[in-house]
This record gives structure tokens, C-alpha cells and sequence, in this order.
């Protein structure tokens, strides 16, 4: 197994295009122990939340990260911004090597990065004013010369994200969901990042104002020309958000490929049954389609199957699948798939 | 559960089974495996207007500090046999509450049922007695709700579960019921059922308790089944499992269906009739395919112009319906969409306008219903 996932890791770096990639992650492994016992805690095994995750970032561009609850997509992007510790793996930003860094130094690369959480209630603290909640980036990473500044640059940000900057003296609980989640993009922004992990960022919001803040973050992405990783569970959020898109299963990426690629030509079983799991709005469409309802669930990361991780729930699995390991290999230009069964796979052993 | 305010489905499930007077009509335990033709089919259990449910003018209103909250404002639809209704509207709109109110489960004070009917198999659900009630729940009308961590009650086994409203509507003895019981497991697609019956709620994933949760609802073969957002926590390989499952069933056994979710595409795929709710009041009806293909109302155009959908262009860009979802307490006059709509006329801030039929069964509730178009569609074509 070492072999192959050190392997796909090396070559799974799709898009390099000549021009050098935003953010670069290597082989990354984030492993949580499970203990049991009260006082002598002895370790009895490990979830391995993500498990050989590579991929990257262009500067300007947004990849999607898909993929059902627990399969490691929020735990790989809180590895990114260094809110979690990685087991193994290397992060690299502009291709400073951040994996390991701390105090000052992680301080200075975190400035390059923003992070919108899911939670619009429990990610802005209640007892700080949106203002002071816009504006802690640029206290934390001394951005303003002198009050007056520091009080323009908050009402500019409240601007650009559509809202009122004279809402700046008032407290979370006086904001709809929608509202706080735009609160959430101005305090990403504050610090003019280069790189925003979007996780699940229009979830918990009403469909009429998800719309709303989808193309806001567009819109941003044009005028800031800022990067995305963006992180969701709806495959229709992420195709009109996305340039390219990677599928997450267990811990593992199985499917990377442009945008319409992906969608229009899923290789992954995986793939396959997600996209045919998404109800469309149109009920003639919806009665001629043909669905692939994958059986059982997922499951439990800390018992992950043998070989195939997805093995247990394919609909195509065939008996290597139990004990081969699939690596990501490029299959057609810029798509990589992680399946021994698709066409044009090649040899394994 | 426990304290504080009352579980809804506590009521579902009370812990010890009373003598109760007889049931006003058993169940029909011998057409389980007949197919039913899902929209018209005569009954002799319907009612005058040959309605299964009809609810009329229902008004329910919750009195807090800060003032009263009218969550459900005047709704009236109604429901056939074996037909599957889908209640779409985004949170707030008072759909959850239409629901609930069918079941008598709004927790009063603060919430009280303040007007209209609501009649199933021509009897007034709103005037018989708390113990009538108690029969119609869980046997004639079922529900399913929303979050399957704690619509089951973590401290008895699912078997256990499962048996009560075996024992308590369809009078069998213990033994009786656990057998059934077992065969309610595997007829939801647990596997190993036998053994499973005996585990309890956590040890099971989140998909198999809403399986768990649909063997309750369907175990005494109800009319009707109130299915609140029950697949919208679960992931959506899972949601397409159980939505199926709930559609093999409730068509073998021809039970009506009312899907309440803000998820336009399980609308799409199950509903025959589709009520589009805004602020306490159904904005539109009509059947699916009309609704969807020639929506009149202009929040249902917003509705469907805004969310992201996989049979549009992928750089079409989406519409939102602008501003935000109003406050409840502090509703604007007349039609209270107005401040959000791209066709509002003057007429719009002075009267709120009724629901109106634009074409035979099909009806919008706007001033403009006329010239309002899927623009939005119509470009993506």
C-alpha cells in the first residue's frame, strides 16, 4: 500500500501547466486516535479522517471538494489553514512549505489564507459587534495605521461583501443566516488572502439567499482574483461554483477532473452514484431518469475496508477490488481516477 | 427529549398502552400487496366531497413575549387518496406547522390552533377528543420527522419501539407483535432483522433509523403518512435510498403522501400536486408538472431560478430572489412578497391577493399571475 499511495502522490498533481500552483498538498494524512479506557488511556485503533489526500490549487481558480459526511473533505480543509494538525503529508502555500511552521511564521502565511465556516450562528462570536468580528484579522495581523483606517477598512469590507456598514455596532443576533454568512466572507477577506476555504459556506442557508452568497463569492473571485477550495456535499452548488472538482470517499480522493468533465463524464462508480442521487427540479425529467441507489452505508473510517475503500457499496466491484489499492492515474488529460475498473486504467498488481 | 418542551412524537409513543375504546375503523390488513392506482382511486372511507383530507382555513398562531406570530395563515388544500402532495417553502414559511397542526402536536401554550377545519375521512380532526386523537396518530395518519437522532427514544430497543403501536391500534398480543415487528424490519431493508430487533437507536447510522422511523409510521398500513424534511439530514446517496423505500410502501399499501421539504428536486420526483407556502400562506398549487414548467407566482419563478440545478449550463448565472425572508411578527401590508418581487404594482402594497385558479387546478395567489413567466427557464432552453 506504501508504495502505491507514495506513488500516486508523486504523480497526482494534475494542472501544473507550467505556471506554479497556489497551494500544493501532498500525500496528506490526518489519523485520529481512538482510546479507550478512563485513566490509563490505551490507544485502540485510528480513524483515518483523511488518508493520502493530494491535490492543488491555481491562483484564481476554485476546485471543489465533494463528498458525503464523513468523508474527511471539512478535516482536509481545516489541515490546509492549519486549524488541524496533519499525521503526515506537506502543505505547501506559494510554495513555502507550511506543514510545520508556527508562532510568527504560520501567523504570516495564515494572513495568506481565509477560512468561511459552515455555522452561520456559531462561527461569529455573539459577544464581539460584526465590526470588531470583520475587523480582528487586521488587529491580529497589524493591517491598519490608526483608528480612523482601521474603521474605513471595516466599512469598506461590510460593502463589498452587500451590506450596510452602518451595521457595524451591532451583534450577530440582530443578522438573518444570510447575512452572517457574509459577515463570514468579509472576515475572510479582511486580511487580503489569496486562498479562501469555503466550507460548506451556503449549506445551512434558505435556497433563495444561497443564490445570493454563491454569486457574491463569485463576484469576489473576479474582482480579487481570489483562489477557492470549496467544500460541499451538493453537487449542484459545487458544478456553478467550481473550475475543477475533486470527490472524496472515506478519507480518499477517487475522482479529479475539470468541471465539465466530471459531470458530463463521471468515470468513478462513486461519482456515478452521486450525480445520479441528486434530485432534479423538473418532474418530467426527474420520472425518465434512471437511478443507481447504492446499497448499504458508509462505512465506519475506523474499520475502512480493504483495498477499494468503496468497494463494500460499488455496484461493479469485481474481486481485485477487495485487495488492490487503486492509485489516481491520469486517464484522460487532466482527469484522474482512482478505480481498476474504469477504462484505459492500465496494469496493477 | 425529557424535560422542557414536549417531544412531538412522545405523543406517538406513549410508554403504557391504555384501554381505549374501540377503533372507529381497522384497518384494512388484507390489500398490503394490491397495486394502487395513486390519483384516482374511490374509497368508501372518503369523505362527502370524496377528499381524504381537506383542510380549510386553518389559522395557527404562536403568542410569545414579543408579540403573536401567525405561522400558519389561513391554508386551505386538500388531499386524495394515494396521492403524494409536496409542501415546498423555505424556512419559516409555516409548513412544518400546517403539519403539525393536522396532527394537533402544536405545543400550546404557545402555540394554538385559532381557526379552520381539518377533515380527514370526513370527520373534524380539530373538535374529537384528545383519546379519539390518540387512535388517529400513528395509525391513520403517521409522521416522520425531520432528525432521526431523536425522533426514536434512545433508551428502548427499536423492536420494543416498533411494537407499541402494534399493541396499542392493532390490539396484538406480545407475541403477535414481535413477530410482526421483525417482518417490518426486513420489509425496510434491515438487513439480519431477527437479530436487529433487539439493538437499540444508537447503535444504528442515521439512514437506518429514518428506516426504523418509516416501519413505525407504516406499521398499521396508515391513510395518510406526514413525511417533515425526513431525508434532509442524511447524506444523498442515503436520501435517494429512503425516498424510494418510502414510495415503494406508501404505493403497495396506497397511502396518502405529504412531503414537506425546501428541496425542490425530491419535490420534483415524487409529488403529483405541489403547495408553494411564503410566510404562512400557500402562494401557489397545482400539479407538479404545472408548477414547475408554467409557475404563475413570482416567488415560485425566484424559487426555481435561484437554486443550482445540473440540467442548466454550468456558468448560467443563478438568480436570487433579493432581500431576505420577512420577520413573521412584522409582516408588510398587503401581499407580503411584494418588497422582494421583480413584478409588484401599486396594487400589491394595499391588498393582499387571494388564490386564484389561472388555469383548471392550478392557482397563484398575485395581482400579476398573468404576466409572470419563467423567464429564467425559458433562457436556458
Amino acid at each position: 500500500m506504501t508504495t502505491a499511495t507514495q506513488h500516486a502522490a508523486d504523480t497526482a498533481n494534475p494542472d501544473q501547466n507550467g505556471a506554479a500552483p497556489l497551494l500544493e498538498v501532498r500525500n496528506l494524512k490526518v489519523h485520529f486516535p481512538v482510546t479507550k479506557g478512563l485513566i490509563l488511556q490505551r490507544r485502540s485503533g485510528e480513524i483515518k479522517a483523511v488518508d493520502g489526500v493530494s491535490l492543488t490549487v491555481m491562483p484564481g481558480e476554485t476546485l471543489g471538494l465533494v463528498g458525503e459526511s464523513g468523508s474527511g473533505k471539512t478535516t482536509a480543509g481545516r489541515a490546509i489553514v492549519r486549524l488541524q494538525e496533519a499525521t503526515a503529508g506537506q502543505i505547501s502555500l506559494e510554495g513555502e512549505d507550511i506543514t510545520n511552521l508556527s508562532g510568527a511564521r504560520l501567523r504570516r502565511a495564515r494572513r495568506k489564507m481565509g477560512m468561511v465556516f459552515q455555522d452561520p450562528y456559531g462561527s461569529l462570536n455573539p459577544r464581539m459587534t460584526a465590526g470588531s468580528i470583520v475587523g480582528e484579522p487586521l488587529v491580529i495581523h497589524k493591517m491598519h495605521d490608526n483608528k480612523r483606517d482601521y474603521r474605513q477598512r471595516i466599512a469598506e469590507l461590510f460593502s463589498i461583501v452587500g451590506l450596510n456598514p452602518s451595521m457595524a455596532n451591532r451583534y450577530p443576533h440582530e443578522f438573518s443566516g444570510g447575512q452572517r454568512q457574509r459577515l463570514g466572507v468579509a472576515r475572510a477577506l479582511a486580511a487580503r488572502p489569496k486562498l479562501i476555504v469555503l466550507d460548506e459556506p451556503v449549506s445551512a442557508l434558505d435556497v433563495s439567499i444561497q443564490a445570493q452568497v454563491i454569486n457574491l463569492l463569485k463576484e469576489l473571485q473576479q474582482q480579487f482574483g481570489l483562489a477557492y477550495l470549496f467544500i460541499a456535499h451538493d453537487l449542484s452548488v459545487v458544478r456553478h461554483t467550481s473550475h475543477r472538482v475533486a470527490v472524496m470517499y472515506l478519507g480518499k480522493v477517487v475522482e479529479i477532473a475539470p468541471r465539465d468533465e466530471l459531470y458530463e463524464n463521471p468515470l468513478h462508480p462513486y461519482t456515478q452514484a452521486l450525480l445520479s442521487a441528486v434530485p432534479t427540479p423538473d418532474p418530467r425529467l426527474e420520472r425518465e431518469r434512471q437511478r443507481i441507489v447504492l446499497q448499504g452505508d458508509i462505512p465506519s473510517p475506523e474499520n475502512p475496508p480493504t483495498g477499494c475503500v468503496f468497494h463494500t457499496r460499488c455496484p461493479v466491484a469485481a474481486q481485485d477490488c477487495s485487495q488492490y489499492v487503486p492509485e489516481l492515474r491520469e486517464i484522460t488529460p487532466r482527469h484522474w481516477v482512482a478505480c481498476i475498473k474504469t477504462e484505459g486504467y492500465g496494469p496493477y498488481a | 427529549m425529557g424535560r422542557g418542551k414536549p417531544h412531538p412524537n412522545r405523543q406517538q409513543l406513549p410508554h403504557s398502552p391504555r384501554l381505549l375504546e374501540p377503533l372507529p375503523e381497522k384497518p384494512d390488513t388484507h390489500d398490503h400487496t394490491q397495486q394502487h392506482n395513486r390519483t384516482h382511486m374511490v374509497s368508501t372511507l372518503q369523505s362527502d366531497s370524496g377528499h381524504l383530507l381537506e383542510v380549510h382555513d386553518l389559522q395557527t398562531h404562536f403568542t410569545t413575549s414579543d408579540g403573536v406570530v401567525k405561522a400558519v395563515d389561513g391554508v386551505s388544500f386538500h388531499l386524495d387518496q394515494g396521492e403524494v402532495l409536496g409542501l415546498v417553502g423555505e424556512s419559516g414559511c409555516g409548513k412544518s406547522v400546517s403539519a403539525l397542526s393536522i396532527m394537533r402536536l402544536i405545543p400550546n401554550p404557545p402555540g394554538e390552533i385559532v381557526e379552520g377545519k381539518v377533515i380527514f375521512e370526513g370527520q373534524d380532526l380539530l373538535k374529537v377528543s384528545e383519546a379519539q386523537m390518540r387512535q388517529v396518530r400513528g395509525s391513520r395518519i403517521s409522521m416522520i420527522f425531520q432528525e432521526p437522532m431523536t425522533s426514536l427514544t434512545p433508551v428502548l430497543s427499536i423492536g420494543r419501539q416498533l411494537r407499541e403501536s402494534l399493541e396499542l391500534h392493532l390490539n396484538m398480543t406480545r407475541q403477535q407483535a414481535e413477530g410482526r415487528a421483525v417482518e417490518l424490519l426486513d420489509m425496510v431493508g434491515i438487513p439480519d432483522a431477527a437479530r436487529r430487533v433487539t439493538d437499540y437507536p444508537h447503535q444504528l447510522s442515521g439512514g437506518q433509523r429514518q428506516r426504523v422511523m418509516i416501519a413505525i409510521a407504516m406499521s398499521c398500513t396508515p391513510k395518510l403518512l406526514i413525511a417533515d424534511e425526513a431525508t434532509t439530514a442524511l447524506d444523498v446517496t442515503i436520501q435517494a435510498q429512503i425516498l424510494e423505500l418510502m414510495k415503494d410502501l406508501t404505493q403497495q399499501f396506497g397511502t396518502a403522501v405529504i412531503i414537506i421539504t425546501h428541496n425542490l428536486g425530491v419535490v420534483a420526483r415524487y409529488a403529483d400536486r405541489v403547495n408553494v407556502m411564503y410566510a404562512g400562506k400557500i402562494r401557489e398549487t397545482g400539479r407538479a408538472d404545472e408548477i414547475y414548467e408554467n409557475p404563475k407566482h413570482p416567488y415560485t419563478v425566484g424559487l426555481l431560478s435561484s437554486v443550482p440545478r445540473l440540467d442548466v449550463p454550468a456558468d448560467q448565472k443563478l438568480e436570487p430572489i433579493r432581500g431576505d425572508v420577512p420577520n413573521l411578527m412584522d409582516l408588510p401590508e398587503g401581499c407580503t412578497f411584494r418588497d422582494r418581487c421583480d413584478w409588484a404594482v401599486d396594487r400589491c402594497a394595499e391588498d393582499d391577493p387571494p388564490l386564484e385558479e389561472v388555469t383548471p387546478g392550478h392557482s397563484a395567489a398575485c395581482w400579476e399571475k398573468h404576466r409572470v413567466r419563467a423567464h429564467a427557464k425559458a433562457a436556458a432552453k
